[in-house]
């Protein structure tokens, strides 16, 4: 079994009025069948209010389906009884720093999960420890999270996750108020996640160029997985991200503007690199 | 007509501990009716320096006239020069806080001491040139998706009539084709209304693509202005500061390296897509050339 | 700006005072304040003097640092100081206009300062040296028993904690919007009270919804981290009494007496 498998999951947001009757429902998420393994890097693509941020709470049991079934780790999270279980094993990183710091010292905040959790007192000592060597923030670790950078804050944050030894985490758009060095940070400690701890990665953004490593790629749309594939197939498709309030990284633009305006280089360029590979072997 | 900043020098929390001086004699011209961008790493003093252009912060130091008045006279109406300078900050649909988005949007010009009547005639024509439909101007605005939330509060300076407008990374949050339709919605101001622009980011490719004039700040003082183009020649310097130059000024680079002669000073993608053509038009002309002789 | 204001935010050092349980800390600070309200005549003053600048060098915070807190209080000091120096009747020294300075006056005022000036230095050390975490954790497991009567000890705490937590980033919070209604010609300065108030609208609607964000955002950032209340709980850093705790007490048992005993020999 699939360390993630989601079928047909439907979310509804149902709004009332005073008297308690519907007064609309929200669809947003439409049927989304989503399966992802042990170890896999899964970036999810979407426009705002596409339903992408809904689809991560839902991993994490934040929400809970209206419809179809999800199963997290072999646990289905339509049993309220899985509820801990699958926070523990799916972590999540959310967008604003800020909002997700809870202690006023860096080595406090990412003990706060293991304390949730009941870990030992030595054994939380040595999981913070090892969490804020892996990205990088040891040597701030009695320093308040207010005079930390965006980036800094964000790798906090990851670290507090990872101090509860996930198999998962769920990163939603981690870097979306984050400025360019910032978001180097955070991908590049995302990035030694999934490499070298082999935590199952998903990232959910709207940058695009922060899923070209990604191994798979989910395009949603108005609640529904509209596109899947490697980021190659995915952004060979220029005119139909578009269509779905997305762009590409620029560079693959370029190729793409080149190929219809009749230089043959070939589709879904993804890096610079190969642009440059490609025109050479043209020229 | 313009803004002249002469010999700003701005010190945060002086003569404590904690003093930073965040401005570092900065001497700046801006014109009438130019785009400008200001690029800078996180602390490199640029949202300061846009607040002091409509006196929100005042200078340690030095000297800024507007249009030939120095703004720190006893007599000069800073009021006044908000409604002139109209400063987008970032995330400026934290401050909305009216019952539905028109009366927000009337906040501005209520304060310069305009009729109900006249209040409402532009924020009327704000909201439409922000191009806010009207099914959403008598809504809360806590009703609204993010982009439109953030055209109600540009709409929201808009109407203040402002001869500049100077914005504080108005895309952030945004998805791919709302950071689009913002910079597009800045760009039409700036061409119809010959308005005075002044867009902070973190995006070079978006400087590259919208502005004339472009300012790199780095520890409080001006480290290169000049055309998009002039700017990102320095790439190098660039990255050493914590910046760096669009993708595309790097392929233009990189292919020269290996024989391609491409432009070296292409900032965008249609720069660049036409120095590539060129370089491949030629080539093959010759080609052609040479095989019919 | 708003952002000085350093009145109760940790100063990390490697100080005596800074290893101190929360609980002895908070001890030995009510100690502290009752003797401020006790202690008469010079003497008293002089012990209670050594006691605070004794502690405030063993926690190696900045003096300056500290008196920085004070700004805060500025206004609350010079009211007292007004209200002491004028309305308490006894022999005149000074008099103008309808107002007239005693000599009771001048001391009553004099030692209403001091006495405010210690309370929030030495409260400040409190703050100062424990983490707001730790501050919480020392109440919490020192008001335990009140448990028993169901309150939900735990609970306060953490929102205590969290509480302090986000004060310094509301206080940021409140400065950017203020600055961005500025920009849209608003005015906080001018007009009468009933006008002044009216122009908070501005600034505390956006507040207010900014603030309701950030806890909505931060329960689910906590819910995902499987906190689900105090039960269960372990701790990073769980209280423990050491040696120096034993002596800290002993030292504030001895302190207080000393003020108590120079009050009834003076």
């Amino acid at each position: 079994m699939n360390f993630i498998e989601a079928r047909k999951l439907v979310h509804e947001y149902i709004r009332r009025d005073e008297n308690d009757n519907v007064e609309s429902i929200l669809t947003a998420l439409d049927e989304v069948n989503l399966d992802v393994k042990q170890g896999e890097f899964v970036a999810i693509l979407g426009h705002n209010g596409s339903g992408k941020s809904t689809l991560a709470k839902h991993l994490n049991v934040l929400l809970r389906p209206s419809g179809g079934t999800l199963w997290v780790n072999g646990k289905d999270a339509q049993d309220a009884g899985n509820i801990w279980d699958i926070r523990q094993s799916t972590g999540m990183v959310f967008q604003n720093p800020d909002n997700q710091i809870i202690a006023s010292v860096v080595e406090e905040d990412v003990a706060f999960g293991p304390e949730n959790i009941g870990v030992p007192t030595t054994e939380i000592w040595k999981r913070v420890e090892k969490s804020l060597k892996s990205v990088g923030m040891i040597q701030y670790r009695e320093h308040s999270p207010n005079r930390l950078s965006g980036g800094q804050k964000q790798r906090v944050a990851i670290a507090g996750v990872m101090a509860m030894e996930p198999k998962c985490i769920v990163l939603d758009e981690p870097t979306a108020m984050l400025d360019p060095n910032g978001r180097r940070e955070v991908l590049e400690a995302v990035g030694q996640l999934g490499k070298e701890k082999g935590v199952t990665v998903i990232l959910i953004t709207h940058y695009m160029e922060e899923v070209i490593r990604a191994d798979r790629v989910y395009v949603m749309d108005n609640g529904k997985v509209v596109m899947q594939g490697t980021p190659r197939a995915i952004f060979s498709q220029v005119d139909t991200l578009k269509s779905y309030r997305l762009d590409v990284p620029q560079i693959t633009l370029l190729a793409y503007e080149l190929r219809k305006a009749g230089v043959p280089v070939p589709e879904g360029i993804l890096t610079r690199q190969e642009l440059v590979e490609a025109l050479c072997q043209l020229y | 007509m313009s803004i002249i900043l002469d010999k700003v020098n701005y010190v945060y929390s002086e003569k404590t501990a904690y003093e930073i001086q965040a401005l570092k004699d900065i001497n700046l011209k801006i014109n009438d009716g130019e785009f400008i961008g200001i690029i800078g790493h996180t602390g490199s003093g640029k949202s300061t320096l846009i607040q002091h252009l409509n006196g929100l912060v005042k200078a340690s130091s030095g000297g800024i006239y507007y249009n030939g008045q120095d703004i720190y006279d006893a007599d000069y109406k800073l009021k006044d020069l908000r409604g002139k300078v109209g400063l987008v900050f970032q995330y400026p649909e934290h401050q909305l806080f009216e019952t539905t988005v028109f009366a927000d949007v009337c906040f501005g010009p209520r304060n310069r001491g305009l009729s109900r009547k006249d209040s409402e005639l532009k924020a009327f024509t704000a909201l439409r040139s922000v191009g806010l439909s009207e099914d959403y101007w008598y809504r809360s605005p806590f009703e609204l998706s993010g982009g439109q939330k953030r055209r109600a509060a540009i709409a929201g300076v808009l109407a203040m009539e402002p001869e500049v407008l100077v914005l504080d990374e108005p895309t952030a949050g945004l998805d791919p084709k709302g950071r689009d339709e913002i910079l597009d919605l800045v760009a039409k101001l700036h061409r119809e209304r010959q308005m005075t622009v002044i867009l902070v980011s973190h995006s070079m490719e978006d400087v590259a693509k919208y502005v004339q004039r472009l300012i790199v700040m780095n520890h409080g003082s001006v480290l290169y202005d000049g055309t998009p183009a002039e700017v990102f020649a320095h790439y190098r310097e660039l990255e050493e500061v914590g910046l760096a130059a669009p993708q595309v000024t790097y392929l233009m680079h990189e292919l020269r390296k290996r024989g391609i002669p491409a432009n070296g000073v292409a900032t965008t993608l249609e720069e660049a897509k036409q120095s590539i053509m060129q370089a491949f038009s030629e080539k093959y002309s010759e080609q052609k050339a040479t095989h019919w002789q | 700006m708003l952002r000085d204001i350093t009145i109760g935010q940790y100063y990390p050092a490697d100080s005596v005072i800074h290893k101190l349980d929360p609980r002895t800390k908070l001890m030995a600070t009510m100690i502290y304040i009752l003797s401020l309200f006790i202690f008469r005549g010079l003497a008293g003053f002089a012990a209670v003097t050594l006691g605070l600048f004794l502690v405030i060098l063993l926690s190696k915070v900045p003096i300056g640092y500290m008196v920085k807190g004070l700004k805060a209080i500025v206004v609350i000091l010079l009211i007292t100081v007004i209200f002491n120096l004028f309305l308490t009747p006894g022999e005149t020294l000074v008099s103008f206009w309808k107002l007239r300075i005693t000599e009771e006056g001048l001391r009553n005022a004099a030692f209403m300062t001091v006495r405010l000036i210690y309370l929030i230095l030495g409260s400040s050390i409190l703050t100062l040296t424990t983490t707001p975490n730790q501050l919480t954790d020392g109440l919490e497991k020192s008001l335990r028993p009140l448990n028993k009567i169901r309150v939900p000890v735990h609970e306060i705490a953490m929102m205590m904690s969290i509480a302090l937590r986000f004060i310094p980033i509301l206080i940021e919070e409140t400065d950017k919007i203020m600055k961005a209604q500025l920009a849209r010609g608003a005015d906080f300065e001018s007009g009468n009270l009933v006008k002044k108030a009216k122009a908070m609208v501005p600034l505390l609607v956006p507040l207010f919804i900014s603030a309701f964000r950030r806890a909505n955002d931060l329960a689910l950032a906590m819910e995902a981290r499987c906190y689900n209340g105090g039960d269960g709980r372990t701790k990073m850093k769980p209280l423990k009494y050491k040696g120096a705790d034993a002596a800290a007490y002993l030292l504030a048992a001895v302190y207080f007496a000393v003020v108590i005993l120079l009050r009834s020999f003076m």
